[in-house]
């Protein structure tokens, strides 16, 4: 494991590039708890980042405040060029752009596999019930579970869950993809059929943001690491580097810690 | 390797198996039980065979009159003679077929819902929720298309009963999903504090009470002149009350889901309503089936209370006939009538809320 792998596609992307999602000195706070401390973080149009962290950091927070699950209360987010405000419609076009994968998929459990992906296509975006399946079965035979897609997310293991998950979003064709811990719900043998998955996702081009702990996945894809502590992003670099040459002793300490037994 | 040779297979001990197997496990397992079960057989012994001769083998089924029952056991010649008021209450006699077309209406509309490979059961739901209530109530009113006015005061019996039982419980669900969504609206307060109120008022009164106020103070508040009628005011007075209680209910079943699905559904860019009734709203129902049903039930007996303002529903047209001078000394009859025709009803709807439960059962683990 701790063989830096040789660094996948590393074509980062020049740092004038269009910004996908971008955050200027954002603050949160829950209560008096001051959670987000002037996070300022550009994710470039097809850039992978993967976020790292001790447990409590406000990892979750950040990528749920870029789809507004949590409202931030100073600094601006912008999201393809719209920033995003309180209003309501503002708010669900940011969030139809933006797909997010979470720890504990959260598939709907009354419908199927195939009624889970083509729920928000139809009901969002409009598209006509036969062409939303052509699309989920598309995503279905990519995420590598067609087979399953008549039957109801109870009757899958979790690695299944979680690719159905990625489908569901990837049905809305998303701008961006959020991965709040994808893996961290999964038995061991279940990580990798989602992270070869993940991995697929990055290949074909997706800006992805990734909230793991995953060490390989970061080095295979990763064109950036953000590692955070109480609140703040206390470093970012390459991959590469992020993990041979930490440059803080607290991205050190942490770095120790999951990577070292 | 020599193979072990098979054990043979063996019957089970005669103990364990057949119905004698099952007596002394279900029955006989312990002294307790034993003595229980043979207290409950004495008693089934003093109150079943009395009552079978009294209701079937000494009872009087054929007659018009009174004197055609001996008295040894029941009179169901009482019944028959007035089970079509017990039916229509006094709707005229020849516009009853009003009525049945109603109902008949009502079955056909229903009975392709429940056909599994039923293609339009959404058109067909949608006419029976729109169209239908319309047909049904001018039908029944009348006073157009050359069908003569019936007033609502001559309507009555089991068909009174299920008219106010229906339209409760089509408009008590609806409204009552509303209350609950509304109290749980903690970003609009004003709303949530309105649907408070809404439920716990009505929640604290007595269902008499709403209808005795509904029939008897309420005009006093209206001006003069201005009346509407008593069934009208009886099925608002029972559909608020009911809404209260099912608001409770979905309520449950909205905080029995977990918020990984609202957050899910909001991610897709599903919005509040949508999120609500694809995603949210068929979870939480379906976890409160019981609860919905168990509502459902007591508001079918609850509208026999109607009967505190006049309208003379299944039990009241049979406590009215009671009164019969012609036919004093058969209440008995009348009441184990109404209660045999209650416990159909209330019976059938505990049936498909079991079958309703098992056919929604996707194999989830929650
Ligand atoms: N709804 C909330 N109300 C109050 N405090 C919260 C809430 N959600 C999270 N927090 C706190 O905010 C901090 C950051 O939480 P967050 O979930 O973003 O951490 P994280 O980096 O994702 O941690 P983990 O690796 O455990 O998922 C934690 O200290 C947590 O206790
Ligand atoms: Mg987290």
């Amino acid at each position: 494991m701790s063989t830096p792998l040789a660094a996948g596609p590393t074509a980062t992307p020049a740092a004038p590039a269009e910004a996908m999602v971008e955050l200027q000195e954002v603050h949160k706070w829950y209560d008096q708890f001051h959670v987000l401390r002037n996070i300022n973080l550009r994710v470039a149009r097809g850039e992978r980042i993967v976020v790292c962290g001790p447990s409590g950091s406000g990892k979750s927070t950040m990528i749920r405040c870029i789809n507004r699950l949590e409202e931030h209360q100073r600094g601006r987010i912008v999201v393809d060029g719209v920033e995003l405000t309180s209003d309501v419609k503002n708010i669900e076009r940011i969030r139809s752009e933006v797909g997010m994968v979470f720890q504990h998929f959260n598939l709907f459990p009354h419908l199927t596999v195939l009624e889970n992906c083509v729920l928000a296509p139809m009901w969002v975006r409009k598209t006509p019930r036969r062409q939303a399946e052509e699309t989920a079965m598309e995503y279905l035979e990519r995420v590598r579970i067609p087979e399953q897609a008549r039957k109801y997310p109870g009757q899958l293991s979790g690695g299944q869950q979680q690719r159905v998950a990625i489908a569901r979003s990837l049905c809305m064709r998303p701008k961006v993809m959020l991965f709040d811990e994808p893996t961290s719900a999964l038995d061991p043998e279940m990580i990798k059929e989602v992270l070869d998955v993940m991995v697929g996702l990055a290949e074909s081009g997706m800006t992805m943001l990734c909230v793991t702990h995953e060490m390989g996945f970061a080095k295979t894809v990763a064109n950036r690491v953000i590692f955070m502590d109480r609140g703040e992003i206390v470093e970012e670099n390459e991959p590469e580097a992020f993990f041979t040459h930490p440059r803080q002793e607290r991205t050190k300490l942490f770095l120790s810690q999951i990577l070292g037994h | 390797m020599a193979a072990v040779p098979r054990q043979p297979d063996l019957p089970p001990p005669a103990a364990a198996t057949g119905a004698l197997g099952w007596v002394r496990r279900n029955l006989f397992d312990s002294p307790l039980n034993g003595a229980l079960t043979l207290l409950a057989v004495y008693l089934l012994y003093l109150v079943v065979p009395p009552f079978v001769e009294w209701a079937i083998l000494k009872a009087d089924w054929s007659g018009t009159t009174a004197k055609d029952c001996s008295r040894a056991g029941a009179c169901w010649v009482f019944i028959g003679v007035r089970l079509n008021q017990f039916f229509y209450g006094f709707y005229p006699v020849a516009e009853q077929w009003r009525v049945n077309t109603c109902l008949a209406l009502l079955v056909a509309f229903v009975v392709p819902l429940f056909i599994k490979r039923f293609a339009l059961k959404q058109w067909l739901g949608a006419v029976l929720l729109v169209v239908y209530p319309v047909v049904a109530f001018h039908l029944l009113v009348g006073g157009h298309f050359g069908l003569a006015h019936v007033e609502t005061s001559k309507w009555g019996g089991l068909s009174l009963t299920l008219v106010i039982a229906i339209v409760g419980m089509v408009a008590a669900l609806p409204l009552g999903i509303l209350l609950a969504l509304g109290r749980r609206a903690t970003n609009m307060p004003v709303l949530k504090a309105l649907c408070v109120a809404f439920i716990e008022l009505w929640r604290g009164v007595p269902l008499i009470t709403v209808l005795f106020m509904s029939s008897v103070m309420l005009p006093f508040f209206l001006p003069e002149g201005m009346n509407f009628d008593k069934l009208l005011r009886a099925l608002i007075g029972v559909a608020l009350f009911e809404a209260a209680y099912m608001a409770e209910v979905v309520r449950g079943g909205l905080q029995g889901i977990p918020k990984g699905q609202f957050e899910a559904a909001a991610a897709l860019g599903l919005g509040f309503w949508r999120s609500t009734i694809l995603v949210i709203l068929p979870q939480a129902l379906k976890l409160v089936i019981p609860g919905i049903v168990n509502t459902f039930i007591a508001l079918f007996k609850d509208t026999s209370l109607v009967l505190i303002i006049g309208l003379f529903d299944l039990l009241g047209s049979i406590q009215a006939a009671n009164s019969d001078t012609n036919w004093l000394g058969f209440s008995t009859e009348g009441y184990v009538f109404a209660a045999c025709v209650y416990w159909v009803f209330c019976f059938g709807m505990s049936r498909y809320s079991q079958w309703l439960e098992r056919k929604l059962h996707t194999g989830h683990r929650r």
